[in-house]
């Protein structure tokens, strides 16, 4: 079981049935208890990325290119310099990162920033002794061009379609013949929905912060969601070794996909900090963030379902679109949930891309599930109502035992018993027929949609420490963006330790402390919360040894070990302190297992029957994802993506300009995420669950179940309230108002 | 944002003084223009700061009207009693326009005076008519799903983003102005504004230097009022159609009507036609039908915003079921 | 130039282009407001200008110069929590932290209004708001969160703002949320 020295490695390759989360009495695993972070975070306190302070510090402001496709011919550097307070302009045309990191990469994204691949690729950063005079002078800096032809217009090149390599997905996947089941079959749907370009606008932009030391080693105080991993592609990028190269991210201002791979801002942060020798911050625009970082794509999804009468699938068909810049291999996994998700012998699953010269796709929020199961959950939808059937009802007879595909078992689904606890709470029994429910100028309606997300494990490791005080710190190069982490990882050393919570401090988001996977794919807690818990495994051992008493005798609680009817200050045990590394690694539970989070969403929304407004009035997660860590800030993760499924389904749409491809609203006030009052106060359930294949804590990934199947559900609701199915995201007014009664 | 410098007069006619050059701009909240300064789709060379001077009193006149500083912050102009009491269209349009920061900080002549938010305005690596003559419309042709459907031209499509200006509108206001030369002015808000035709660059009928000091409500006007705003999202979005109505009527005929709208036009909308339609009628679905084919009868879609044209219709009609009870 | 941030003194010679945000961010060392989009269209940077809620991208250091600014820095410290601060860490009201500043400098300002007897879009009578959940969505919109925390901003300020009806405490939700956690459906 324990490793060597003082690493504790695991890898997943056997269930792990018994966990000491289960065994520990501190009391504090799973409990709501506020974020440890809270206080700084409430005060302006918690520092990001563009607020650490240095003398003699630099601003440099990002240039993008005012063309879509072309080659940059010259940049009149000069133009500039003479404004007072700049300090220089630095390019380099072969070493600026073209685009951002794909998440989890360890080699350099594409560089070279001659060619344009797309409107506002950053090709330039100004420097100048304050912000004002960088943003004046980058506005004013010259660049001259050799315009080309680009691809702008998705729909016009939709036939032009290239097939990438698999991915987080297989690009094809096909079992039996969906074509013949098809025609045998004795319902079927046959539907194309249509999803736009989205954004993660994350509240806070992308900043970095370079400072090169004397001995040509690279801090980056950088808002990045992946520090181990995001530090390869930056050293990679510069060509500086990795061990000379650390990131520091202790909070980030939301991520969402957007910051797990570096972004241009920091290899251009980074060269012209060397240049320099000067730290230099650079912080994107909010235009910026949107032009010259990451989007998810716009995807065109075919859904065909067959069954017989009773509601049985015999056929799944989702065929996927989406599109790429020519030079990336990265594609929305629009399928991804749906081989999982429901059985049915026949099946056929693709995705092909389009080339583009727009802004790089790449992970946003669930990337695949968030917008594949607006088109999948969309088709159930249709399909419960030309069979005359309760929706609900359809999913659960659709709910395999084994993965359709894989032949194996899940290691834990909770699927219809997230669809009934959830109808129960939510009162779905009161859910009318279509088009029938209006409260004066209001149709009210109600929809359901189910709700997968694969569960990861990714490799991770963690320290941590008990001092001779009886405290602990835990540390690892793993982040919080606002998921919880902090708190979470707390929790389980303090159940695992029995140290209070208060009395351990974290360490997070710093590539000096042990390596880890990040924030993303919902695989933080599973992954970095293993590796915690083996290091405390480690830990516990040796804190039993000292006290001299068997392990299984030993109880930890309130700072005490407790065995043998004595009790012993936990940091007399100590000595001058004891450490311990835990390490975790996917094993073969991956492949043995079908993994994923399960759950179900549950919409009621009100169109206004003159203009089709629509308005959420009431939401239900139910969820089924393994032991819930924190109650509190699980919940809040749910709530976080039920809200990115309101903007999915009603407002936020990334407009291409197909003649130019610039993006037509590039910013805020014109890229609706949701605000405040189109979000209802919304209810989470948890089912009961532990998850014995997918790690010792038994948890899985929570943060993108929230919003996979979210939009699904509010659309459905739209069509429950006035009978109207619009397959093209997002349900806005305009797409109900020909269909909607005559005033 | 170009460099500027900077002036502080401590009076208006001082401040007038101070716009000595084409560059020079006055700035009060400054929330539309420092918007537009970081962007240099303005590039003001002086900026003259009035938000101090005393012009940001509300005051009753003999007439039953009120007389609004240009420098009454939005919110307050919301707020105030009087306009609660009496203008509710007013309060209600200011209350749906933006946010509580921004309303706190928007002076109500910088609201008449607000540029328009399409998309190629904003952005000054397209071609904008309005922000550099002759330079071409990218929004005709382009993405123009919140612009405009009436009173465009050939060399622009842009709506005037105001939800306040729309309440003005409907109530008659009046714009009151200083001049460089000491000249006062009285401007009625419905000859205040311009078409684009063919120079979309010049938005409204002040001069170089002319300053906005008040805004003249007439003696609260008689009926219903009621201030309609459509949009995206449930909150802090510009109107896609909007609709200020007072109507008043008596013995079941409307006796008078005043209607403006936004989101439709270069300018807060207005018609008499579609009064015209109103007036002296007894109230019923076909003269609201009239009252909305009037306001229609010329307007014209530019692809993405086609949708409006029913969208104004429905909304207005539904409007007037509200105000006359019908 | 001079300012009075949180009540103290501050002498700065920033760029006449500086705003108020980068005025505290970049000269003052005061990073607790945030810049989310710099255009008024986030409202993380929100600060009370004389206790009112401004956002202070959009407004110039130089037009601020005898005025009370208050930023998050001022309304309270970790260990020295105002009330507003102490109920978004109860309710879980944010999750990044960094719309949160804006967030509560909103609340505090919005609050103000409502004791003011201020209407609002959501009011049906504007001579006499009410104070309830959609009063404070409403309220609330200019400050945008991604990582959607709204139901649970909404819950912290109807707990110290008053709002009707009351709800439930930070508590009485912990409770229900440990109950759902021992498998029960609650309510």
């Amino acid at each position: 079981m324990f490793g060597f020295g003082t690493t504790n490695s695991l890898t997943m390759d056997k269930p792990h049935p018994d966990s000491l989360l289960d065994t520990g009495v501190q009391g504090v695993i799973g409990k709501p208890l506020d974020r440890i972070d809270g206080p700084l975070k409430v005060t302006g306190t918690a520092t990001y990325a563009a607020e650490y302070q240095f003398d003699n510090m630099a601003y440099g402001v990002l240039v993008g290119t005012k063309i879509s496709a072309g080659k940059v011919v010259s940049i009149d550097v000069d133009a500039v310099k003479a404004i007072p307070g700049v300090i220089d302009v630095v390019t380099d045309f072969d070493q600026f990162i073209r685009v951002s990191a794909q998440g989890g990469a360890t080699d350099a994204p594409t560089q070279g920033v001659k060619d344009i691949a797309f409107f506002g690729q950053i090709v330039a950063i100004v420097l100048a002794e304050s912000f004002e005079v960088a943003r004046d002078a980058a506005a004013r800096l010259p660049i001259e061009y050799d315009e080309a032809e680009g691809q702008y217009d998705f729909a016009a090149h939709r036939d032009e379609t290239r097939t990438p390599p698999d991915d987080a997905a297989p690009a094809h996947f096909k079992q039996g013949d969906v074509d013949t089941a098809m025609a045998d079959a004795a319902v079927t749907i046959d539907s194309t929905y249509v999803t736009p370009s989205q954004n993660s606008a994350a509240m806070e932009p992308h900043a970095s912060t370079a400072v090169w030391d004397e001995d040509g080693s690279l801090t980056l105080y950088g808002a990045y969601q992946m520090p181990t991993s995001d530090a390869q592609q930056l050293a990679k990028s510069l060509g500086i070794s990795e061990k000379k190269c650390r990131i520091v991210a202790r909070y980030i201002g939301g991520g969402f996909g957007s910051k797990l791979g570096i972004a241009p801002e920091s290899v251009a942060a980074a060269i012209a900090a060397k240049q320099l020798g000067r730290p230099v911050k650079a912080v994107m625009s909010r235009p910026q963030v949107f032009e010259a970082t990451v989007r998810r794509s716009n995807t065109e999804q075919r859904v065909r379902l067959a069954s017989d009468a009773e509601g049985k699938l015999s056929a799944i068909g989702h065929e996927t679109l989406a599109s790429n810049q020519s030079t990336e291999d990265y594609f929305e996994p629009a399928g991804i949930g749906t081989h999982l998700l429901y059985g049915g012998d026949n099946r056929l699953i693709t995705h092909d891309l389009v080339d583009v010269n727009l802004v790089l796709s790449g992970s946003m929020r669930a990337p695949g599930e968030a917008v594949g199961m607006l088109a999948l959950e969309g088709a159930m939808d249709e399909l419960a109502e030309k069979l005359g059937m309760d929706p609900i009802e359809l999913r659960k007879r659709n709910d395999p035992i084994i993965d359709p595909e894989k032949d194996v078992p899940y290691s834990s689904r909770n699927l219809t018993r997230a669809l009934d606890e959830g109808a129960k709470k939510f009162g779905w029994d009161k859910r009318q027929k279509a088009g029938t429910h209006r409260e004066g100028e209001w149709l009210i309606g109600m929809g359901v949609a189910s709700a997968v997300r694969g569960n990861m494990m990714m490799e991770s490791s963690a320290k941590v420490e008990i001092h001779p005080d009886g405290s602990a710190t835990v540390s690892s190069a793993m982040t919080d963006i606002g998921t919880g982490s902090y708190t979470i990882l707390a929790q389980i050393a303090s159940e695992i330790l029995g140290i209070p919570v208060a009395n351990i401090t974290m360490s997070l988001g710093d590539t000096n402390d042990p390596p880890a996977a990040g924030s993303g794919g919902s695989w933080g807690a599973a992954s970095s919360g293993t590796a915690v818990y083996l290091a405390c495994e480690m830990l516990r051992g040796k804190l039993a040894k000292a006290a001299g008493v068997d392990e299984d005798g030993l109880t930890l609680k309130d700072g005490k070990a407790i065995g043998d009817n004595r009790s012993t200050p936990i940091g007399e045990l100590v000595g001058k302190g004891l450490e311990a590394t835990g390490h975790i690694k996917p094993g073969k539970q991956e492949k043995e297992t079908s993994q994923a989070g399960f759950g179900a969403h549950f919409a009621e929304v009100a169109v206004n029957v003159i203009t089709g407004e629509t308005r959420v009035r009431r939401m239900l997660g139910s969820f089924a994802a393994g032991r819930v860590l924190n109650a509190k800030t699980a919940r809040s993760q749910c709530l976080g993506g039920m809200t990115f499924g309101i903007g999915t389904a009603l407002t936020e749409d990334l407009i291409h300009d197909t003649r130019t491809g610039k993006l037509v609203n590039h910013d805020l006030g014109e890229y609706h995420v949701p605000a405040n009052a189109d979000v209802p106060q919304m209810d989470v359930h948890f089912v009961d669950e532990r998850d014995i294949h997918a790690n010792p804590i038994h948890a899985k990934g929570i943060g993108e179940l929230g919003i996979s199947g979210a939009g699904a559900a509010v659309a459905n609701a739209v069509y429950n309230a006035t009978g109207i199915r619009v397959r093209e995201f997002p349900i806005t007014l305009d797409k109900l108002l020909d269909q909607l009664p005559a005033v | 944002m170009k460099t500027f410098t900077y002036e502080k007069p401590a009076t208006p006619e001082a401040a007038v003084k101070d716009i000595d050059t084409n560059g020079a701009k006055f700035i009060a909240g400054g929330t539309n223009l420092l918007d537009l300064m970081k962007l240099q789709v303005e590039t003001p060379d002086k900026l003259v700061d009035i938000s101090r001077l005393d012009l940001a009193k509300i005051e009753e006149r003999e007439d039953g009207g009120l007389t609004i500083g240009a420098l009454v912050p939005n919110s307050d102009l919301a707020a105030d009693r009087r306009v609660v009491a009496k203008y509710e269209v007013l309060s209600r349009a200011l209350l749906a326009g933006a946010s509580g920061q921004l309303r706190n900080k928007a002076s109500t002549g910088g609201n008449l005076l607000q540029r328009t938010r399409c998309y190629y305005f904003y952005d000054t690596a397209a071609a904008c008519n309005k922000r550099e003559p002759g330079s071409g419309c990218s929004a005709i042709g382009g993405y123009n799903r919140i612009l405009a459907i009436l009173g465009t031209s050939e060399h622009c499509i842009a709506t005037h983003p105001s939800d306040m200006a729309v309440a003005m509108r409907a109530l008659d206001a009046t714009i009151v102005t200083l001049k460089a030369d000491g000249d006062r002015r009285r401007i009625s808000i419905h000859d205040f504004y311009r078409l684009p035709g063919d120079t979309p660059q010049i938005e409204n009928a002040l001069e170089a230097g002319e300053l906005i000091t008040h805004i003249e409500l007439p003696a609260p006007p008689k009926g219903k009022q009621e201030y309609r705003k459509v949009r995206d999202r449930a909150s802090y979005a510009f109107a896609l159609v909007s609709v200020a109505a007072i109507v008043d009527v008596q013995d079941g005929v409307i006796a008078s009507a005043s209607l403006a709208f936004g989101g439709l036009g270069p300018m807060p909308w207005r018609n008499p036609a579609v009064e015209a339609a109103l007036v002296g009628k007894a109230p019923s679905d076909a003269v609201f039908e009239a009252a909305a084919t009037a306001l229609l009868a010329d307007a014209k879609g530019y692809g993405s915003n086609d949708f409006k044209i029913p969208l104004a219709r429905r909304t207005l009609i539904a409007t007037l079921r509200n105000v006359t009870g019908a | 130039m001079h300012f009075t941030i949180n009540g103290q003194s501050y002498d700065a010679e920033p760029d006449i282009r500086t705003s108020v945000l980068d005025l505290c961010r970049e000269h003052l060392g005061l990073t607790g407001s945030k810049k989310g989009c710099d255009h008024g269209q986030c409202g993380a940077c929100t600060v009370l200008i004389n206790g009112r809620r401004v956002n202070s991208c959009l407004t110039l250091a130089v037009m601020h110069q005898d005025d009370e600014i208050t930023t998050i820095e001022g309304i309270g410290q970790p260990g020295n929590l105002h009330a507003l601060q102490d109920a978004f860490v109860r309710h879980d009201g944010y999750q990044c932290g960094y719309c949160t500043p804006g967030q509560i400098c909103s609340a505090v300002g919005m609050l103000d209004e409502v004791k003011k007897g201020w209407a609002s879009h959501a009011s049906g009578d504007l001579t006499d708001p009410k104070f309830d959940d959609a009063e404070i969505s409403e309220r609330m919109s200019g400050n945008l969160c991604r990582c959607a925390a709204y139901p649970n901003i909404v819950d912290a300020i109807r707990e110290v703002g008053g709002a009707e009806p009351a709800g439930r405490t930070a508590d009485e939700k912990d409770a229900a949320m440990e109950a759902n956690a021992r498998g029960e459906l609650v309510a």
